[in-house]
C-alpha cells in the first residue's frame, strides 16, 4: 500500500512538470468570463431557462414509480434540506460498484436498486430533470469533490486524461484550459473548465445538457474518438474536474453561450 | 412535461408601469432540419402567446420557425387595478398550455 503510494505520488509530481495548474486563489468560474447579457439571464430564476428542468424536477422528485412504488421523496423527504450540498461531493465513491458515480449514475442506481425501475436514458429530459433539482439545491455551496482518500487512484486517471494529448489535432485539455484560459478561440473565451453549473442550459444547444455532453463536445472537437455516456473514463474526467475546481461556488443550473 | 415560470411583480402602486417576464418550455423544431438519413424533421413551434389582464387582452405575438427553443417573452404594462393576468401558448400538434399570476394594485 505504502509502494503504491509512493508511485503515486512519483506519478503526480512528474505530471505536474507537464502542465501549470491554475493556482486556488486563481480560481474562476465560466460565469466571469460571460457578457453581463448571459449573467443576468442566469441570475435571473424566472429568465433562466435552466429553472423549467428543475420545475420538472421537483415533480419527478415526487411522483411513484417501479415496482416498488417509491418516489424520492419516500426516502430522502424534503429535496430542500435532504440534498442541499450533496451535489458538492460529487462524483463519490459508491462501496458496492468499488468506483466513482456522478450525480446522474446516482440517480440512476438509486431507481434500479431502491425503486426496481428502469435506468433513465443519458440526456432525457427526465434524468436531466432530476439532476438539476438535486444540484440546485447546492446552489452557492463550495465544491468539495475529492476529499474521500478512495477517490485518489480515479482522480489521478482523471488527471491522466486530461493532460494526455489526443485526437488529430494532438491536443490535451490542459491545453487550452491550464495553459491558455485567459485567452480567446475563435471568439469565444476559452475559461478555465470548472464544472460549477452542471446540468447546464447551453444557448448553442438550446437546451440543458450534462457535463458528459460538454466533454464528449469537447473530444469531438479536438477529433478524438468521445467515449460513450456513462463510460468510466468521463467519470474520471469529471472527478477530476471537480475536484480542480474545489473551492468554488456550484451555480447550477447556469448558463453558457 | 411542459412547464412555465412567470414573473409578475405582487404589489404595485396605481398607474406603475411594470415589467412581466414569461418562460414556457418548447422545443421550437423549425421544421428545415433534416435526420441523419435525410428525412425532414416536421416543424413543431409555439404559434401564438397571448396575455389578459382583468380579461382584456393587452399583449399578443404571433412565433416563427427562427425563434429560439423554450421563449422568452416580455412586455411592460400599465398597473391599473387589482386582478389576475392569464397567459396563453398555443402552437403546433395541437400544443396548448395556460398560467396565471395575480397582482394587488393600490
Amino acid at each position: 500500500m505504502r509502494l503504491a503510494g509512493i508511485i503515486l505520488v512519483s506519478a503526480l509530481l512528474t505530471a505536474d512538470a507537464i502542465g501549470a495548474e491554475i493556482p486556488p486563489a486563481e480560481r474562476r468560474s465560466g460565469t466571469s468570463f460571460m457578457t453581463p447579457d448571459t449573467k443576468a439571464m442566469q441570475d435571473d430564476d424566472t429568465a433562466n431557462p435552466g429553472m423549467l428542468w428543475v420545475l420538472d424536477g421537483e415533480k419527478l422528485w415526487a411522483r411513484k414509480i417501479g415496482a416498488a412504488d417509491k418516489a424520492c421523496t419516500d426516502c430522502h423527504n424534503d429535496a430542500r434540506t435532504s440534498m442541499k450540498g450533496i451535489a458538492a461531493h460529487y462524483p463519490a465513491f459508491d462501496k458496492t460498484l468499488g468506483r466513482p458515480v456522478d450525480l446522474q449514475g446516482r440517480i440512476n442506481l438509486c431507481r434500479v436498486n431502491q425503486q426496481r425501475a428502469t435506468p433513465l436514458a443519458y440526456e432525457s429530459r427526465e434524468l436531466l430533470a432530476l439532476t438539476a433539482f438535486v444540484a440546485q439545491q447546492s446552489r452557492g455551496v463550495a465544491i468539495e469533490t475529492g476529499s474521500d482518500p478512495q477517490l485518489a487512484p480515479f482522480i489521478a486517471n482523471g488527471r491522466e486524461l486530461f493532460m494526455q494529448r489526443q485526437g488529430q489535432l494532438n491536443l490535451g485539455c490542459t491545453n487550452c484550459h491550464d495553459d491558455n484560459w485567459d485567452k480567446r478561440l475563435a471568439g469565444s473565451a476559452i475559461t478555465q473548465a470548472h464544472p460549477t453549473g452542471y446540468p447546464l442550459y447551453r444557448l448553442e444547444w438550446q437546451s440543458l445538457g450534462s457535463l458528459q455532453r460538454r466533454l464528449r463536445a469537447c473530444m469531438s472537437g479536438i477529433r478524438a474518438q468521445a467515449y460513450d455516456f456513462g463510460a468510466p473514463e468521463l467519470v474520471e474526467l469529471e472527478l477530476y474536474l471537480m475536484s480542480r475546481a474545489k473551492g468554488v461556488p456550484l451555480e447550477a443550473p447556469a448558463i453558457r453561450p | 412535461m411542459a412547464s412555465a415560470l412567470i414573473n409578475v411583480p405582487a404589489k404595485a402602486k396605481r398607474g406603475d408601469i411594470i415589467e412581466i417576464k414569461t418562460l414556457m418550455s418548447h422545443i421550437m423544431e423549425t421544421g428545415f432540419r433534416h435526420t441523419a438519413t435525410g428525412e425532414v424533421i416536421p416543424r413543431d413551434i409555439i404559434t401564438s402567446f397571448a396575455c389578459r389582464y382583468n380579461g382584456t387582452e393587452i399583449f399578443r405575438a404571433d412565433l416563427f420557425p427562427a425563434i429560439a427553443a423554450n421563449p422568452f417573452i416580455t412586455f411592460f404594462t400599465t398597473a391599473t387595478a387589482s386582478g389576475k393576468f392569464e397567459f396563453e401558448w398555443i402552437g403546433d400538434n395541437g400544443f396548448s398550455e395556460t398560467a396565471s399570476a395575480s397582482i394587488t394594485v393600490e
